[in-house]
């Protein structure tokens, strides 16, 4: 099995699909140059028919994937950075969202967007955003935040096949993680958790880059006899609620570790689905480790201080153990 | 100058049409007019609810730029959009089951009075955000590039859509790529009761063409003739490859914006101006003075219409509500 960084397998993941069918296609700012590597080299293999740099102008090139879907195409649609979903959130909430449903089922809406997001070192306010809590409370949209090489293959060729309008989150931190990657047709369906590592003790539900930082954690605690359980979602929409349920049954504890902020965030939506429906066999209250409620800072203390970190992980299951 | 030459155009069309044609534009004007008036009197009597932006008046844009379509180039429109989808062919009968709120719909009842959509007609919806259509028409005609196709994409929005950075997004897009999208502007004068000269800095709106790299026209609205010829010529560069043109409709709604607007704003004199100007009208008068049509046959047009509405409220009326079990199915496809 080769070894692929994060950013080889989202690449690996476009050529393959984009060989598969030709009615996919990339478009996007800089998507042509590939200046962060995602799509390095695939206009030399497709063409700029099939690879298309657009201007920086997202409501315009993230309705233009709406539209395009809609006539039979399949638009693989990069907007370059998560917080630039603002500029675009009337094509993507009110329209790709929508359209379905408001034409009574009509409207075709293959499309995956990706987008980077997450602290990643300096990158201060307007691009280090975990946006993807914004995009939970719109139906019709899917939302895939793969925390790995694998998974990110798995879930990007799943969600290119995928007939409705998808985002992949892909951590901006995460590009050099290293790990073996199936080669083909490697695909991971959309909805499905997995059990990162097998715990007993309490359930960490870990997203996106929260997932190497939980694990490290759980690798830690288990020189003290702690048995952590790390269940990574992988998608946010659909979410394996069933999975979620089944390992706090085991556990009786929950953590769950989001890099969004602690308001209104993807960790206090499964929070409160574990409260409303787990609550007989939790043995300790449900504990949340996000983000702090600020812009996430240019300063790097400050920029550590206010993202989840190891420490903060490793003490919200001190607290919910009573140790 | 412009007008000049498409007043030229529109004589051009009346004389060169068969009688035919020009009958079945007349008739889906009419269509369009007796729905219009039809669905403001359900609209009174509480059979329809909700927000609802009438067409009267604007008649003469959507079916002057549809008639110069194939069925399978796509139409784009906006909230105030029946107009353009009876132009497109749609069944009186399910837009007006969809006005209703009925399940048997053009849009099975989830979308209502703004969000119209027909896949087979081609008709790719009603967007009730000012503006929000233009990046979806741009698409359209960017997978119809995509696909070598022979499509083309007509997509209308009004004078309010033009201070939105959608229509400058759109339009650049469109024409960096030569994209076959016409792009038919109906400046009806308000966005809601703003005038468009308080809503944006250049009130000639076809001149947004210039910057853009695209002939822009301006035509009178009230003419369906000349809209259809405007619309051929655009249509036709789009479909050789050359890209995307502006067309402005210069038009009236004989309405309020919507069915609460009490239109307080513009005086009873400048409605009474534009009513005399009625696209309907106009085009009545041309075929029985120009052409000779016999009064007597546009009048079986328009009983023949009067019982197609007629059959088309009594449809939406003893049509069944959705099921609320149904509610949930749909958001996704395959759900």
């Amino acid at each position: 099995m080769p070894q692929l960084n994060f950013i080889q397998a989202i690449n690996t993941a476009l050529a393959e699909e984009m060989e598969r069918d030709p009615l996919t296609f990339l478009m996007g700012e800089d998507v042509v140059l590939g200046a962060f590597g995602a799509t390095k080299g695939l206009i030399d293999k497709f063409g700029d028919k099939r690879v298309r740099n657009t201007p920086i102008s997202e409501a315009g090139f993230v309705g233009a994937a709406v539209g395009a879907a809609m006539a039979g195409t399949r638009p693989i649609c990069e907007v370059e950075f998560a917080s630039f979903f603002y500029c675009a959130f009337d094509q993507v909430c009110n329209q790709a969202a929508k359209l379905r449903y408001m034409s009574g089922g009509q409207a075709r809406l293959p499309i995956t967007f990706r987008a980077v997001f997450g602290a990643m070192g300096g990158a201060a306010a307007q691009h280090s955003e975990t946006v993807y809590a914004q995009f939970l409370s719109v139906p019709g949209l899917k939302l895939v935040v793969p925390s790995g090489p694998s998974d990110m293959k798995g879930l990007l060729k799943s969600a290119i096949r995928d007939d409705n309008p998808v985002i992949v989150f892909e951590h901006g931190a995460l590009g050099r993680l290293k790990e073996e990657v199936p080669a083909g047709d490697h695909l991971v369906p959309l909805g499905k958790a997995a059990i990162k590592r097998a715990g007993d003790d309490v359930t960490v539900v870990a997203i996106g880059a929260m997932v190497p930082k939980a694990m490290k954690v759980a690798d830690k605690l288990a020189k003290d006899k702690v048995s952590v359980e790390v269940l990574d979602p992988r998608t946010l929409i659909p979410l394996d609620e069933e999975a979620i349920l089944s390992s706090v049954g085991k556990t009786n504890r929950i953590v769950i570790a989001d890099e969004g902020h602690l308001r209104g965030g993807a960790a206090a939506d499964i929070a409160a689905i574990v409260a409303e429906k787990a609550f007989d066999s939790l043995d300790a209250p449900v504990k949340r480790v996000a983000s702090l409620d600020v812009p996430i800072p240019f300063s790097p203390p400050l920029e550590r201080a206010a993202v989840a970190d190891e420490a903060r992980i490793e003490a919200a299951i001190r607290e919910v153990l009573g140790s | 100058m412009a007008l000049e030459r498409d007043k030229h155009t529109a004589q051009r069309a009346l004389l060169t049409l068969h009688e035919a044609q020009l009958l079945e534009l007349y008739r889906r004007m009419v269509l369009i007019r007796q729905f219009e008036e039809k669905t403001a009197e359900m609209y009174a009597r509480g059979k329809i609810t909700g927000f609802c932006h009438l067409y009267a008046g604007e008649e003469a844009v959507a079916v002057g730029a549809i008639y110069a379509l194939y069925d399978k180039d796509y139409v784009v429109s906006t909230y105030r959009e029946h107009g353009h989808c009876l132009a497109k062919g749609a069944d009186p009968k399910v837009v007006m089951a969809e006005l209703f709120g009925k399940v048997t719909g053009i849009s099975k009842g989830r979308g209502g009075s703004m969000h119209l959509f027909d896949q087979d007609l081609r008709f790719m919806g009603g967007y009730a955000i000012v503006g929000g259509g233009l990046p979806i028409a741009t698409g359209l005609g960017l997978s119809v590039q995509y696909n070598e196709g022979p499509e083309v994409v007509c997509c209308f929005f009004g004078d309010g859509a033009l201070p939105q950075g959608a229509f400058h997004e759109s339009l650049n897009m469109a024409s960096l790529w030569k994209l076959p999208v016409v792009f038919v502007c109906e400046n009806n004068f308000y966005g809601m009761g703003t005038l468009v000269q308080n809503a944006i800095c250049q009130e000639e709106l076809y001149r947004f063409a210039q910057p853009y790299k695209m002939p822009g026209v301006r035509v009178d609205g009230m003419d369906v003739l000349e809209v259809y010829g405007a619309t051929m010529e655009a249509v036709a560069r789009a479909r050789e490859g050359d890209g995307p043109s502006l067309i402005e409709a210069v038009t009236y709604r004989f309405r309020g914006h919507s069915m609460s607007d009490p239109v307080e704003y513009r005086s009873k004199r400048e409605e009474r101006i534009w009513q005399e100007r009625d696209p309907i009208k106009n085009l009545r008068r041309k075929l029985t003075v120009e052409r000779h049509v016999a009064e007597g046959r546009l009048g079986e047009i328009e009983a023949e219409v009067a019982r197609q509405i007629d059959d088309a409220v009594k449809f939406a009326d003893e049509s069944p509500e959705p099921s609320v079990e149904e509610l949930g199915k749909g958001v996704y496809a395959g759900s």
